[in-house]
């Protein structure tokens, strides 16, 4: 199977720690626009994946390419440049910057030492802060603290400093986490609305949530695949129910 | 003010505090001490480059090196070596066994002058080499240590090693570097007798100008993008690197640019003071320096300042009439500055000042450090109205 | 080489060894305590050396007084215990004003004991005054004995060696073979589980960084059959102490010794081939330049990721 038409291509991806294989030979293909859930209990190894491929853990073996670039070479921060965005699971925004000042930063413009000394706040820099504050429904908060968001804004925060560096694949780990319902419907529109110029990886528990926004869902347990599908085939597969309801 | 002058002095609160030093250096204290005092705020003055330079590198970097002394010695016999060679030469040297070279290499019966001596003949060369070799080192150790991800507590032991290596070796090869004496009787640059009063007047503004340069400088870095980044990488450096920054790449940069500042205090102090010795370039003047800084506040330039000054005006009071008394109390401020003041004086000022509207002007202290930001500082007021407007 | 004989290299080597030894002992001891509070705590105390010159001043007092009244013979075992005692009480008081504040902030803990280290040497300073003191050693440490009419190895030496072996196995079994230790080493790797588990981890803490006080005590002990003691002796070991832990990879014990007999022996052995300060510089410099290329230590365990 050729893999020029993915836009994340995983094969045969497997990451030993002292003998314990929380990824296992695993392989798995997102398209272009895409939004893929990741399940599975805890321990399955879905935050390892999602840590294989920005960089942030090495593999033993196996490939992840990118848009047909192999991302096991590269750097966290190459990654990311190469449009790779990463969400991680309690919110991880600078606490004593502004709300403006965290999209601001995450402009994918000035990110050498020379650019960034050199960095001018132009016109282009503020509409597109503007405009992706609005998707992430933050226009009132620009310039409050971001250490005073609540839970659930600080979620939405680090939703659109990715957003500001435009990537081509999108990775949120339990975006929904600590959020009201209503929060959590906000933020399926929005998921619904971003995939439709990228490809999106969702790691999540809430079922709930997982029916709303996904388009196909990848269930893994014990660093394999288990199941992959419609939400509706997958929650309907006997090893997917008897793995989560226990022996 | 314009955008890119309110960038450079921190807007109207930094421009104030700054005007404000700067009267203190160049009007008040000559008019106010005579020259021998005045020489002696010159060479504090050196010190006051060593902190600002650690208000970048440690307070809004996060980095905090206890090798600063390596390269304000560097820098400082760097100048040392030009003014020594000016002071050797052949017609007032005859009467050594080799003329025309430094009397302790005559006295450690070396017959010529050593290869890394030589560039130092020429003035432009002495300054590039003050500029220029400190941020090599400075690189070179950067560069070893941030692309390992090597920090903190690591980082620190390890420039403190350096510069323990730096001041034995110096100490060691007594015949190339003058030894545990140093390099002394210093005269002349370029024929002008440093020794004078008039000189000393001269030295002293010129430090001085050099000293507001580098606040300047230091201003300018942090206020731009690069300066949000120091701070965000301080406090969250993962993140930063999953934004598509190299991290290592930031903090060489802060890291030689440190270097430089101190290593020209250190070309300073030589040519104030007319001497250079290993006892400023070990483990016990870094960390004195760090302290300088921490007493005048780590994330304030122009507390740095201050705090240098008051540290050492102190030293020098209490060390004469109470030599016991003075140790004592440096080792209880470091404490006390660490576990009660850990922003310094500034932080202090800071506090108090809030209850005096019109003293918070003067202060420069970066404000995204100590309390939230009001984007007020950060765009100007009118596109805040469009923004809300549209909402 | 260098115009000796080799049987004469072989001497050399020997002498040298054993001088090395001493200063390897010292190291030892005042490592095994650094590493017990940098390596399972994370905390920097630069004040470490002075609690060493405690034990040292301890040593050197009650010898004073054992001469005055005729025991000098036999003070010396009872020297150890009461450098261990003071120094591990005075560790215990200054974990609890100072240290416990500042667990989080580990830059700033070195800037504190730092300052603590400061107030230590001029205290030393004021009461034994500036000048330098030696202990009067029991005769049975005094001279040396002669494997060889040309091999001349010093008794104290050997005593010391005996000395730090006994504390090292002692430190051993506290850590890893008794209830307490594994209180540590509990807390150590997971402060929320111990707590939640009825360990006070508090206490444990207060423990562990009088415990490697205390040893620094001792090192401090050992150190008055190799040296005189005065106000900045402690300087002068702080810097190797610290970089024998990191580079034998702080959490590591096996990896302290073997560093710590590395480095005395590599410094022993080039100062006598060098002048004494490039044999310093040298082994400093390797030391920098293996840490920069392996920044965990040579003997750091792999973690998990």
């Amino acid at each position: 199977m050729s893999n020029t038409d993915f836009v994340l291509a995983i094969e045969d991806l497997t990451v030993s720690f002292d003998g314990f294989k929380a990824v296992d030979n695993l392989t798995m293909y997102i398209d272009k626009n895409e939004l893929r859930v990741v399940i599975g209990p805890n321990g399955a190894g879905k935050t390892t994946v999602l840590d294989l491929i920005c960089g942030k853990t090495k593999s033993t073996s196996g490939s992840i390419k990118f848009r047909n670039t192999e991302l096991t070479k590269l750097s966290e921060h190459e990654i990311v440049r190469a449009g790779v965005g990463r969400k991680f699971q309690t919110p991880s925004i600078y606490e004593n910057l502004s709300v403006y000042q965290n999209l601001e930063v995450s402009y994918p413009k000035g990110r050498g030492v020379w650019g960034s000394l050199f960095f001018k706040r132009s016109e282009e820099v503020i509409s597109q802060v503007k405009k992706i504050a609005d998707e992430i429904m933050l226009t009132d908060f620009l310039d409050m603290e971001a250490a005073l968001l609540s839970h659930g804004q600080k979620q939405w925060l680090e939703i659109g400093m990715l957003l500001m560096q435009d990537p081509e694949l999108l990775m949120l780990d339990e975006p929904v986490a600590g959020m009201s319902a209503k929060e959590r419907d906000q933020t399926a529109d929005l998921l619904n609305k971003i995939c439709k110029n990228r490809s999106v990886i969702v790691i999540e528990h809430d079922m709930e949530f997982v029916k709303k926004i996904a388009h196909k869902v990848t269930v893994l347990h014990q660093g394999k695949i288990l199941a992959e599908g419609a939400m509706d085939k997958v929650q309907a597969d006997e090893k997917v129910i008897e793995v989560y309801l226990g022996h | 003010m314009n955008a890119s002058l309110s960038k450079l002095v921190g807007g109207k609160q930094g421009a104030i505090g700054l005007a404000l030093l700067a009267a203190l250096i160049f009007v008040v204290l000559p008019l106010g001490v005579d020259i021998f005092r005045l020489n002696l705020v010159g060479k504090y003055l050196t010190y006051a480059f060593v902190a600002v330079s650690l208000v970048l590198l440690w307070g809004n970097g996060g980095i905090l090196s206890l090798g600063q002394g390596i390269f304000f010695g560097l820098g400082g016999y760097g100048m040392a070596m030009f003014m020594k060679l000016e002071a050797s030469d052949p017609i007032t040297t005859k009467i050594q066994t080799t003329p025309g070279i430094p009397d302790f290499m005559d006295w450690n019966q070396i017959t010529e002058l050593p290869w890394f001596w030589h560039p130092f003949q020429s003035l432009p060369l002495t300054i590039l080499a003050i500029l220029v070799i400190p941020a090599l080192f400075a690189y070179f150790i950067g560069f070893a240590m941030f692309k390992r991800r090597v920090g903190g507590v690591y980082f620190a032991i390890i420039t403190q090693a350096i510069a323990l290596i730096l001041s034995i070796l110096i100490i060691g090869q007594q015949g190339l570097t003058g030894g545990v004496n140093g390099i002394t009787d210093l005269k002349t640059v370029l024929g002008w007798d440093t020794r004078t009063d008039s000189a000393k007047y001269v030295l002293y503004y010129l430090n001085g100008i050099l000293l507001i340069g580098s606040i300047l400088l230091s201003k300018y870095i942090l206020n731009s993008k690069f300066g949000m980044l120091l701070l965000a990488m301080r406090d969250k450096e993962e993140r930063v690197r999953f934004s598509g920054y190299d991290v290592s790449n930031f903090k060489i940069f802060i890291f030689c640019v440190a270097a430089m500042i101190s290593a020209v205090g250190g070309a300073m102090f030589t040519l104030q003071v007319g001497f250079m010795s290993p006892s400023f370039v070990g483990i016990v003047p870094s960390i004195e320096m760090v302290i300088f800084c921490a007493v005048g506040g780590r994330m304030s330039l122009i507390g740095a300042v201050y705090g240098t000054l008051l540290v050492n005006y102190g030293k020098t009071v209490f060390s004469e009439t109470y030599p016991e008394l003075w140790l004592f109390l440096m080792g209880g401020l470091f404490i006390a500055v660490v576990m009660f003041f850990p922003n310094g004086l500034a932080g202090i000022y800071e506090k108090y000042a809030k209850k005096f509207k019109f003293l918070r002007k003067l202060s420069d202290t970066d404000p995204l450090a100590l309390e939230p930001v009001k984007t007020a500082d950060v765009i100007p007021a009118n596109e805040i109205k469009e923004m809300g407007a549209k909402a | 080489m260098f115009g000796y004989s080799m049987a004469d290299m072989g001497n050399i080597m020997v002498m040298q060894g054993f001088s090395g030894l001493s200063m390897f002992t010292v190291l030892l001891l005042m490592a095994l305590g650094l590493a017990i509070i940098f390596g399972q705590m994370g905390v920097i105390n630069m004040a470490h050396g002075e609690f060493m010159t405690i034990g040292a001043y301890t040593t050197v007092m009650l010898s004073k007084v054992a001469a005055t009244y005729g025991f000098v013979n036999y003070y010396f075992l009872i020297a150890i215990v009461l450098a261990f005692i003071l120094a591990f009480a005075l560790g215990y008081f200054v974990e609890f004003i100072m240290i416990r504040h500042l667990y989080k902030r580990p830059l700033d803990t070195l800037l504190a004991t730092w300052g603590l280290s400061l107030v230590m040497q001029q205290a030393f300073r004021s009461s034994f005054g500036a000048k330098e003191m030696s202990a009067e050693l029991p005769e049975w440490m005094l001279g040396s004995f002669k494997p060889t009419p040309d091999i001349d190895i010093p008794i104290n030496g050997v005593f010391v060696m005996v000395l730090a072996l006994l504390v090292t196995a002692g430190v051993y079994i506290f850590m890893y073979r008794s209830r307490w230790g594994l209180r540590v080493r509990a807390t150590v790797q997971n402060r929320v589980m111990a707590g939640a588990v009825g360990i006070n981890t508090k206490k444990v803490d207060r423990v562990t960084f009088a415990l490697g006080c205390g040893i620094a005590g001792v090192a401090g002990a050992a150190f008055t059959t190799i040296a005189s003691t005065g106000p900045t002796t402690g300087t002068l070991y702080i810097v190797d102490s610290f970089m024998v832990v990191v580079f034998g990879g702080a959490a590591s014990l096996m990896g302290t010794i073997a560093s710590a007999f590395g480095i005395a022996q590599a410094q022993s052995i080039l100062q006598f081939f060098m002048t004494s300060s490039m044999g310093k510089v040298t082994t400093l410099l390797v030391i920098v330049g293996i840490l920069m290329m392996k920044p965990e230590g040579l003997f750091a365990s792999k973690l998990r990721k």
